[in-house]
């Protein structure tokens, strides 16, 4: 794929949903494997038919609300257990009934956290460009604009089938090619 | 949706509304495009009507008066209001359960709901999720205020620190700095993440170059590809879960600053579900007297539809039931405990000197707000905004009830004393009301007040139902 190192790939707009999941069903007969589809709102079903599995953001969760957990019940035992006993009416130093509320904070928070982390990690945000602004008409992609595009990484990518199967097969309105 | 199977062209949206079947979320019509237009140019056009004008005015002259008195708070000290031993919370408590509460419905609309997939949600969960911001920070600051040396407030976090000791675990005081801390960054977490999108849609339509680069960078790079959408989707839902147990949790601690004590009035098992039930009573009661006049002055009538005007008299409703319910087991438990304090406590909520408010709380909380049940008042915008005006106020007095009446007579009559408030106590309360309003004035103004993504996928969804 030496030949098409410059491009990013090839772009198409489609003006509705369906446009966008009929090109993407017939992209994926054709073995197109590297696809990237941008709308104005999830669009059901296209992650199945991109092959996409589920995402890694529960797992992140699940992770950071462990370990928020895990920090609050034993800053909590450490702080007046260990490091300085405190006596509250005569309870036991590790009196876990009342360790429930911040250790459950805690939990939530790390997991907030991670939620969001996991949101800027995962889909390479903070982002201030990426080849696909580049697109005419992409400033429309946040309105009412639909975007599909095979990318150069692609085993199959060549930009001048790609724009002919774009052309004849969907409904594109448009097609472009993206440089890198 | 089955609505759309009789919409025809000679349906028109009042006619709709006629129709014996469930009005649609999103009048019919609206288009990705024209709800995009309608809401982004609130912000972007900033044409402002004559009532943003006047009610952020108001709201900024308030919040000046709050800055004053918290500098005269600052340098004289706790003493200028009027509390004393025994009512040594006042009205900084009665203000702080009072905002928090009203937060809360914010947090349920937008993830209770959601959770719960109640579609008519999406016109109004990012004005309850900002109004639930401000009303945090308005709550948080009484506490702070009321420490007596607010700038040690950093004492209440546990840090390494020189003196080598630990806040107080086992203190419901100190449950609450966590509750309260960790609900108002999962609010604006959860606020922020909603927004990305939608800062992503203004980016591309703002043609003058400081917005389009504040909006840039608070898209933060937004494309909206298939992979953003499933992390997207994925974290807010997530979000939402997390959300959900948490604002239970926060109201829940607040009540347990109550129950804990032995104070007569108090100590009771009934306060953490009645304290919810009566937070999200007095947050719809908010998010309608918000809501009610901003649909007017920006024409969102087709957004925010008398079916979300109804549905939200219909919470209030059902958790003013609970909350009735709540007063009615005060007096029972105050009866069955045999407690003679206790039992005292009542009387003196009823017959002493504090009764004329106990019984204006039973009017305005209790007994207007039933005008509800008729479909008629739920679904007028004036009758509705003068109930919830109502409520608000009733739930305001409901915690000075709690907090003030039950401290102001305890086990010792020789303690005794009651609190009058003082005219700081007074402009602190207006001046937090005012820093609300212009906050969530100035969001009006300056970020997209209904999330227009979630708008499109309504209008997609009805579109996709047509045959």
């Amino acid at each position: 794929m030496k030949g098409f190192s410059e491009l990013y790939g090839v772009m198409a707009e489609f003006n509705s949903e369906s446009a966008l999941r009929e090109a993407a069903r017939n992209a994926r007969k054709h073995h197109y494997e590297h696809m990237d589809a941008f709308s104005p709102l999830p669009v059901r079903d296209l992650d199945e038919i991109l092959g996409r599995k589920g995402s890694w953001t529960p797992a992140w969760v699940l992770t950071g609300g462990l370990l928020g957990g895990l920090t609050g019940y034993f800053l909590q035992l450490w702080g007046i257990g260990i490091n300085y006993p405190f006596n509250i009416g005569g309870r036991p130093l590790n009196s876990w009934p009342l360790f429930i509320p911040i250790t459950f904070e805690l939990a939530v928070l790390g997991g907030a956290v991670a939620a969001v982390l996991s949101l800027f990690v995962l889909n390479g945000l903070p982002r201030l460009n990426h080849p696909v602004f580049a697109a005419p008409g992409f400033e429309r992609v946040t309105t009412d604009a639909f975007f599909l595009c095979v990318m150069s990484s692609d085993p199959y990518f060549d930009p001048v089938l790609i724009h002919r199967f774009f052309l004849e097969e969907t409904r594109a309105i448009a097609v472009t090619e993206l440089r890198r | 949706m089955t609505t759309y199977q009789t919409r025809s062209d000679e349906m028109t949206p009042a006619r709709a509304e006629q129709e014996e079947q469930p009005p649609p979320l999103v009048r019919p019509g609206e288009t990705f495009r024209s709800v995009t237009e309608k809401i982004g140019d609130i912000v972007l056009a900033g044409r402002h009507p004559l009532g943003w004008w006047i009610c952020f005015g108001i709201g900024f002259l308030l919040t000046m008066g709050l800055f004053y008195a918290i500098a005269v708070l600052l340098a004289v000290g706790v003493g200028i209001w009027g509390i004393n031993i025994p009512v040594a919370w006042g009205f900084a408590i009665t203000n702080f359960v009072w905002w928090i509460g009203i937060g809360h419905a914010g947090t349920l609309i937008s993830a209770i709901l959601l959770l719960l997939l109640q579609k008519w949600r999406n016109s109004i969960n990012r004005l309850a999720e900002a109004m639930t911001l401000f009303a945090v920070a308005c709550a948080a600051m009484f506490p702070l205020l009321h420490l007596g040396r607010p700038w040690a407030f950093f004492w209440l976090l546990p840090y390494p620190n020189g003196m080598e000791l630990w806040p107080q675990f086992r203190s419901a005081l100190v449950w609450d700095v966590f509750a309260v801390g960790t609900y108002l960054t999962v609010s604006i977490f959860f606020w922020y993440t909603g927004l990305v999108p939608d800062a992503a849609s203004l980016r591309d339509r703002a043609t003058n170059p400081l917005s389009r680069t504040i909006f840039g960078f608070l898209a933060l790079g937004w494309r909206g590809s298939a992979r953003h959408w499933r992390n997207y989707q994925s974290a807010y839902l997530l979000l939402a879960g997390l959300s959900t147990p948490l604002v239970l949790s926060v109201h829940s601690v607040v009540s347990f600053d109550f129950s804990t004590a032995i104070v007569p009035g108090w100590h009771s098992t009934i306060f953490p579900p009645y304290f919810v039930a009566g937070a999200v009573y007095s947050g719809f009661a908010m998010v309608l007297n918000i809501v009610i006049p901003l649909r007017k002055w920006y024409g969102l009538e087709n957004v925010v539809t008398k079916k979300h005007l109804d549905n939200m008299a219909k919470v209030m409703l059902a958790t003013g039931l609970i909350v009735a319910y709540g007063y009615i087991f005060d007096i029972f438990f105050a009866w069955y405990s045999g407690d003679a304090a206790e039992q005292y406590s009542v009387v003196n909520r009823v017959t002493g000197p504090y009764a004329l408010i106990f019984w204006l709380l039973i009017l305005v909380n209790v007994v207007l707000p039933q005008a509800l049940w008729w479909p008629s008042a739920r679904k007028n915008p004036v009758p509705l905004f003068f109930i919830a005006l109502s409520v608000n106020l009733g739930m305001w007095i409901e915690r000075f009830v709690i907090v003030v009446v039950s401290l102001s007579r305890d086990y010792v009559p020789s303690s005794w004393h009651l609190f009058i408030p003082t005219g700081w106590d007074w402009l602190t309360l207006f001046g937090s009301l005012g820093l609300f309003f212009a906050l969530v004035f100035l969001f009006v103004r300056f970020l997209p007040m209904v999330t227009m993504f979630e708008l499109r996928e309504l209008i997609s969804e009805e579109e996709e139902s047509l045959p």
